[in-house]
């Protein structure tokens, strides 16, 4: 099989809307194309291939080299994505007349090829395609195809395929590499169960369903218990004789970023906590865990100003018993009773909140203020551990965000599919000048939480009262106001104003407000949260009784 | 010496103005003289005085807006006939964007400016041909449109994107297939395309596309077998062929044919993320507008050495144009690019993703959203 056939897949995945289609595209090809290509294809979809020789800059600056700077920046500003820009804007050199690489055959020799003489390479197979295979093949060399399939989405096509259950591949799936051949061959009925034996695995996550108000009432506080919802990273924590693993939410393995945590994991045993950065017993605000993210390499000053532990929530595996079938009350049990004995170092149990009803329940959330609190989880007593989204089991019960009436000052075009949408929206409030006069100071930017068809408007309004442009950024007059929602407001030296916002977003558009009646910059602080000061505090957000 | 263009060629709030002519070209609100480039809305608007233009682009001013709006007074000018008005040498050139389209030419006091409306290279069956109009001279200036000047942007034969949707009939037979494009020009030119690739059975028209389509047959341009697209009958519409209006595509109205293919013929369907966004499962790259390569191309056959960009992405354009040394100024008019392939057009559409809009595409790796999704639990 050709780039060209993967590109053709590739073509016909992203513009099929429906999951069930794209299943089927899967499962066509699983079924037809031949080993090892359609497994190589398989790691590049769920993005379990990596090729660290051949970066995004590398493509782009033969792309940049072959233009021109400038228009090259402009037409990566337009098309959103960088792999796109380089496959069209390509240009395509008379006389060439080789035919297109094999998937396999590019895996190889990027693993082959050395460094310096990469970049001639790629610019060659380059040269062979045309603009859907240049996509698919920069793609392929750089990572993140984002066809709209997940690793979960692959697994159920090879599923549907092969016709073994979903859950059986999933627990082999981190046992196998590209391209997968053993996989195959037991899918196909022509070879055993590939067995993980030690190796330490992925098991999907039970997740929670947000509470919504109808669900309150209908709660009975004997059959359930309550915890913080941390505001950090959830994690599986996988350790044993065969090796230790972090894995963030999606099962990917976040292990490098956090070596203090894998080195803490010397014992034998599954679980699920909250990856949070806490100093001093005290949870710091997301903003600190961020700069631990998207990290390969971690320097010893990022370990030492951002320490992470982990919070843990539950226990799946003791050694190799599995305790998943287990009621939440007896792992729970089993938790506390290994982490007394066991007393992992960076880790600490996430506490239960006694509460006698409801009505309690809902004062307790309300009063917590802490901004490294999102509110509160809601487990049945009785559940198993279930993997995924199982209605009635486990409830998120968030607070309700705060909110401000902020004036949009500037605004940027989207990436990917917004790309064209002035979809980035910088907000500012009033503050006095020295000369007693107002000025507005950026708060922070949002970029979700409006409709379609607000999209639309504002996109429009940006381009009819743009005052000036910086690049991809349109200054705008101060004359819109924007209701932003968000879940905390933290002191931050990283801004202008002093206060960074968590999650915002727009909840509405006041066209009905004239910007000088918008907030100022004292009303948003006082909703500044103090640090450290964990589920006490005072209820000042507009409460919500069940 | 004769005078620059810039002393009697200026931008106003109603549009590009020939002072010594006392005349507008495409005005954006009434005006007493208009000099219309072509029939799209954004360039021909009701209510002026006294229109000139040429026959074709009248013909579909009055069907578009009617007898009154097309003009007090429609003068018509004929291929190659030259008309005074204040001095000003007045003709114009096709520009082959769509039936009747055409560039002005100007000259006044031996200066030249050429403004180009909007215009194509490509082949059209439907209209005459873009005519470079060389200026010979030192201070003479040509006016371009710049909808796709990117170098993103190389449209395809197409021939080809054609080729595309009649494979996808021959997959699905019992599909309807519904292909949104321009109701003047783009549906003609893909009709005629479709003619010519041997599709013979009746074309079915959204009712938006039936009274141009009419016009251009009356013009002489033969369209084939043409039938009205009554949803009722939707069984009648299996493996046929629709067109609609881009924006009727993504209502209601075309998720009432059977199992709708949705297509959508425009160059913006070259970039992915723009055909995605307007759930488009057979994006067609189809242009009535000159694609980067085109509008440099003709940049340097009609071998000005100033360039007025007037909408579109004039900062690309005017980059490439001083890289070859040729002096660039972008117009920022306002108003026009909106109608057939203009940017606003596009964002009038619907987004794909269910009732909001997603977050922003993360990159791989840990990442806030990827680990966290912001609904952990």
């Amino acid at each position: 099989m050709s780039v060209p056939a993967f590109a053709a897949l590739l073509e016909r995945l992203v513009f099929t809307p429906g999951r069930n289609a794209k299943l089927a595209l899967l499962r066509d090809w699983f079924a037809t194309q031949p080993d090892p290509d359609r497994g190589v294809g398989l790691a590049a979809l769920t993005e379990e291939l990596v090729f660290t020789a051949a970066k995004p800059w590398v493509i782009r600056d033969l792309a940049v080299a072959r233009t021109d700077p400038v228009l090259f920046a402009l037409s990566h500003d337009y098309v959103g994505d960088l792999a796109e820009t380089v496959a069209l804007i390509w240009p395509v050199r008379a006389g060439v007349n080789a035919a297109p690489p094999d998937l396999a055959e590019v895996v190889e020799a990027l693993e082959l090829t050395p460094k310096p003489e990469l970049p001639a390479l790629i610019a060659g197979w380059l040269d062979t395609l045309d603009a859907s295979g240049r996509l698919a093949l920069i793609k392929l060399i750089t990572g993140g195809l984002r066809v709209g399939v997940s690793g979960r989405l692959a697994r159920v096509a090879l599923a549907e395929w092969s016709g073994q259950p979903v859950e059986a591949i999933e627990e082999v799936w981190h046992g196998v590499a590209p391209p997968y051949l053993p996989l195959f061959r037991w899918l196909e009925g022509k070879g055993e169960k590939p067995d993980p034996r030690e190796a330490p695995v992925f098991r999907p996550l039970m997740l929670a369903h947000p509470l919504e108000d109808a669900d309150v009432a209908a709660l009975d506080p004997a059959q359930w218990r309550a915890e913080w919802k941390w505001d950090g990273i959830r994690v599986q924590l996988t350790a044993g004789p065969g090796g230790r693993r972090l894995w963030s939410r999606g099962g990917e393995d976040v292990s490098g970023a956090f070596p203090e945590i894998v080195e803490a994991m010397d014992f034998h045993a599954v679980l699920d906590g909250e990856l949070l950065v806490i100093r001093d017993g005290a949870v710091a605000p997301f903003a600190d865990l961020q700069q631990r993210l998207n990290r390969k390499q971690v320097t010893a000053r990022m370990m030492r100003d951002f320490p992470v532990g982990v919070r843990l929530y539950d226990l799946l595996f003791e050694g190799a018993e599995d305790l998943r079938p287990l009621p939440f009350d007896a792992r729970r049990a089993r938790l506390e009773e290994w982490v007394a004995r066991v007393a992992p170092a960076r880790m600490d149990l996430s506490a239960q909140i006694a509460f006698g009803s409801v009505a309690q329940l809902s004062e307790i959330r309300d009063g917590a203020r802490a901004a490294s609190i999102e509110g509160l989880m809601l487990k049945r007593a009785d559940s198993a551990y279930v993997a995924g989204r199982q209605k009635g089991l486990w409830w998120k019960w968030k607070r309700d965000p705060l909110s401000i009436d902020a004036v949009l000052m500037y605004a940027q075009r989207g990436h990917g599919k917004r790309s064209s949408f002035y979809s980035d929206y910088t907000f500012g409030l009033w503050r006095p000048t020295e000369g007693g006069g107002e000025e507005l100071v950026p708060v922070g930017k949002a970029y979700s939480g409006y409709t379609d068809e607000e999209l639309v408007w504002l996109d429009r309004w940006i381009r009819n009262h743009t005052t000036g442009r910086f690049g991809p950024v349109r200054e705008v007059e101060k004359a819109l106001v924007l209701e932003v929602i968000f879940d905390a407001a933290q002191l931050s030296t990283r801004h202008k104003s002093g206060v960074a916002l968590r999650f915002p977003r727009i909840a509405r558009i006041r066209t009905d407000k004239p910007a000088g009646e918008a907030d100022r910059l004292e009303n948003l602080m006082s909703y500044v949260e103090a640090r450290g000061a964990e589920g006490e505090g005072r209820a000042r957000r507009p409460g919500r009784l069940p | 010496m004769p005078p620059h263009p810039e002393s009697w060629l200026r931008v106003t709030p109603q549009g590009l103005f020939c002072e010594p002519g006392g005349f507008f070209i495409d005005p954006v609100r009434p005006v007493e003289r208009a000099v219309i480039t072509h029939g799209h809305a954004d360039h021909a608007r009701p209510g002026h005085g006294a229109v000139l233009a040429t026959a074709e682009t009248l013909a579909i001013m009055r069907t578009r807006m009617g007898e009154a709006g097309a003009g007090a007074v429609q003068q018509p000018i004929r291929p190659g006939e030259v008309l005074h008005q204040g001095g000003v040498a007045i003709r114009l050139a096709p520009a082959g964007h769509v039936l009747g389209s055409a560039q002005v030419v100007l000259d006044w006091q031996g200066s030249r400016a050429v403004v180009s409306g909007d215009y194509k290279r490509q082949r059209d069956p439907t209209c005459a041909p873009f005519e470079p109009v060389p200026c010979p001279g030192g201070c003479d200036v040509f006016v371009t449109e710049a909808t796709f000047a990117l170098p993103v942007f190389r449209h395809p034969p197409p021939e080809g994107e054609v080729a595309k949707l009649l494979k996808s009939l021959a997959l699905f037979p019992e599909r309807t297939h519904v292909v949104g494009c321009y109701a003047l020009g783009k549906a003609q030119r893909l009709i005629r395309l479709l003619r010519e690739a041997g599709w013979e059975a009746p074309i079915h028209l959204h009712g938006a596309l039936a009274s141009l389509c009419r016009l251009y047959e009356e013009l002489g341009v033969p369209l084939g077998p043409l039938a009205p697209a009554t949803v009722a009958n939707k069984a009648a519409l299996r493996g046929a062929i629709v067109l609609a209006p881009p924006s009727a595509v993504q209502d209601r109205w075309a998720r009432r044919l059977a199992e709708p293919v949705v297509a959508v013929a425009s160059g913006w369907m070259q970039v992915r993320q723009r055909a995605r966004l307007r759930q488009v499962e057979l994006p067609m790259v189809i242009s009535d507008h000159a694609d980067w390569d085109d509008l440099n191309r003709s940049i340097d056959e009609v071998g000005a050495p100033e360039v007025w960009v007037t909408h579109g992405r004039d900062d690309a354009l005017v980059h490439a144009l001083g890289l070859r040394g040729i002096r660039g100024r972008a117009l920022h008019l306002v108003g026009l690019g909106e109608e057939d392939e203009g940017a606003a057009t596009e964002a009038a559409a619907p987004l794909a993703d269910g009732e909001h809009a997603a977050g922003h595409g993360l990159d791989q790796g840990i990442d806030r959203a990827a680990v966290h999704g912001g609904e952990a639990g």
